[in-house]
């Protein structure tokens, strides 16, 4: 038994299921956190990304928001929002873990939603214009669908890296299951740690495998998904 | 009470700056071992991944869906995961760091070599290169470019990941920002948080710089970028 039977003998205490530091309400604080950092992401990065790649302009500045996005570590940007935001008033854990996670999802959403726009065959775009559409509904209806498994698997990536990520939310007195994993280092518990680990990898996995189902149900029969071998990425 | 005092403290304090110049160079030192030791480890393992995945093509499907799997493990998890293995040591926290890098570095290489043009390798088939010749004469200098774009990705992110293992007792500059954090409330605090963060952004972008810089010698031939 051993380790793992202290890990098992965690998992079955029935003080882990219930309250405020229970697990449910920890994954539920995690993933509420998570959707919506993943969702201001997408809501600010895809439309621009959108329109520049259906311009095919911009190539220099998605080269930029993506090499600036990886050089800057987000527990860094925890621990710099954390004072900031105190001294806004704004208090400790969610703001920061927020910036640190919008951070981490925009610029990949960005350069490869811009990718997958900029792509699409020209010779499609040229038919598409001539047989007289416009701007707006060659991007709707040409564009927007050919890249859409580019576009979906970018905002994929981000959301499981996001996942990933608010764990160092804990850091900062956020809630999440990062707390297990961070009270188990400064307790030195082991078990508490691992146990922390395990159902954080297990909300990422899980987390992967909802949105690739949601990907193939929305994604255009006849267009194949996109490997994550193929994008660009960034590790938390 | 604490986050009232907060407000009334500045929030870099440049005397500490200097006062702590040596443990600064220390914390680089640090950071700047870790991160070679993981993109060494992770440049070698990778290239033995991407010989057999180029060898065998079928193998090429697994071997990034199980590095992927690597790469999507939140590094706290994974550092939870290693922490009553292996305790803190400097192994924990390369087994991590070395992790990342595999999957950024297998697809730079595979794609490198994959796209070497096939006339060219025809060709120096035709002109007698056997395999082993043929990998280090021409495809693998004409893949650099390529393969030093991952090898730039790599480290840049590896720079970033280093600052978390603080966590695990490690973390070169990473260890002012943790210790800033504990002490977030005060000028103290604040100023390591932000000394941590700007040295470690700057050491990615100076390492990126330096990489940039060597592609350009080791590929004389080819002034153009390649695409990353």
């Amino acid at each position: 038994m051993g380790f793992l039977g202290d890990v098992l003998a965690w998992f079955t205490d029935p003080a882990q299921w219930s309250g405020p530091g229970g697990i449910p309400a920890r994954t539920w604080e995690h993933v509420q956190l998570s959707v919506f950092a993943t969702v201001v992401a997408a809501a600010l990065a895809l439309p621009p990304a959108m329109w520049l790649g259906h311009r095919r302009r911009g190539g220099q500045l998605v080269v930029a928001v993506v090499n600036i996005g990886r050089a800057i570590p987000s527990f860094a940007i925890i621990a710099l929002f954390l004072p900031i935001s105190i001294r806004l008033g704004l208090g400790l854990g969610f703001w920061p873990t927020f910036l640190a996670l919008f951070a981490l999802a925009a610029p990949p959403m960005f350069t490869n939603s811009y990718t997958g726009i900029s792509g699409v065959d020209p010779a499609l775009v040229e038919s598409a214009r001539g047989m007289g559409m416009t701007d707006r509904e060659l991007l709707r209806r040409v564009e927007i669908p050919l890249a859409s498994p580019v576009i979906l698997a970018s905002v994929r990536v981000a959301a499981v890296q996001v996942v990933a990520t608010a764990t160092l939310g804990a850091i900062v007195a956020w809630g999440g299951l990062g707390r297990y994993v961070v009270d188990g280092f400064a307790t030195q518990d082991n078990v508490e740690v691992f146990a922390g680990g395990l159902l954080v990898a297990l909300l990422v996995i899980g987390t992967e495998l909802a949105l690739s189902l949601l990907e193939r149900r929305v994604v255009p029969a006849g267009i194949h998904t996109t490997s994550r071998a193929d994008l660009e990425i960034h590790a938390t | 009470m604490i986050v009232a005092q907060a407000a009334d403290q500045p929030f870099i304090r440049w005397g500490w700056i200097w006062d702590h110049l040596d443990d600064i160079g220390g914390a680089v030192r640090e950071h700047l071992l870790l991160t070679g030791i993981a993109v060494g480890v992770g440049l070698a393992m990778s290239l033995v991944l991407s010989l057999v995945a180029l060898r065998w093509r079928r193998t090429y499907a697994p071997i990034t869906w199980a590095t992927g799997i690597l790469y999507s493990i939140p590094s706290l998890a994974l550092f939870a995961f290693l922490v009553p293995i292996t305790g803190l040591s400097i192994l924990t926290a390369e087994i991590g760091l070395v992790s990342y890098t595999l999957l950024i570095l297998i697809r730079n290489i595979v794609a490198g070599i994959a796209g070497v043009s096939a006339a060219v390798v025809e060709a120096a088939r035709g002109m007698g290169y056997g395999p082993v010749r043929l990998f280090l004469d021409v495809q693998l200098p004409l893949a650099l470019p390529v393969i030093i774009a991952g090898v730039r990705i790599a480290t840049v992110t590896t720079i970033g990941l280093v600052t978390v293992t603080s966590l695990i007792g490690w973390g070169g500059l990473g260890f002012f920002i943790l210790r800033g954090l504990n002490l977030f409330y005060s000028a103290v605090g604040t100023t390591q948080i932000v000394v941590g963060t700007v040295a470690s952004v700057v050491l990615a972008v100076a390492a990126d710089l330096a990489l940039v810089g060597l592609e350009r010698v080791a590929t004389p031939w080819a002034r153009r970028r390649a695409a990353i």
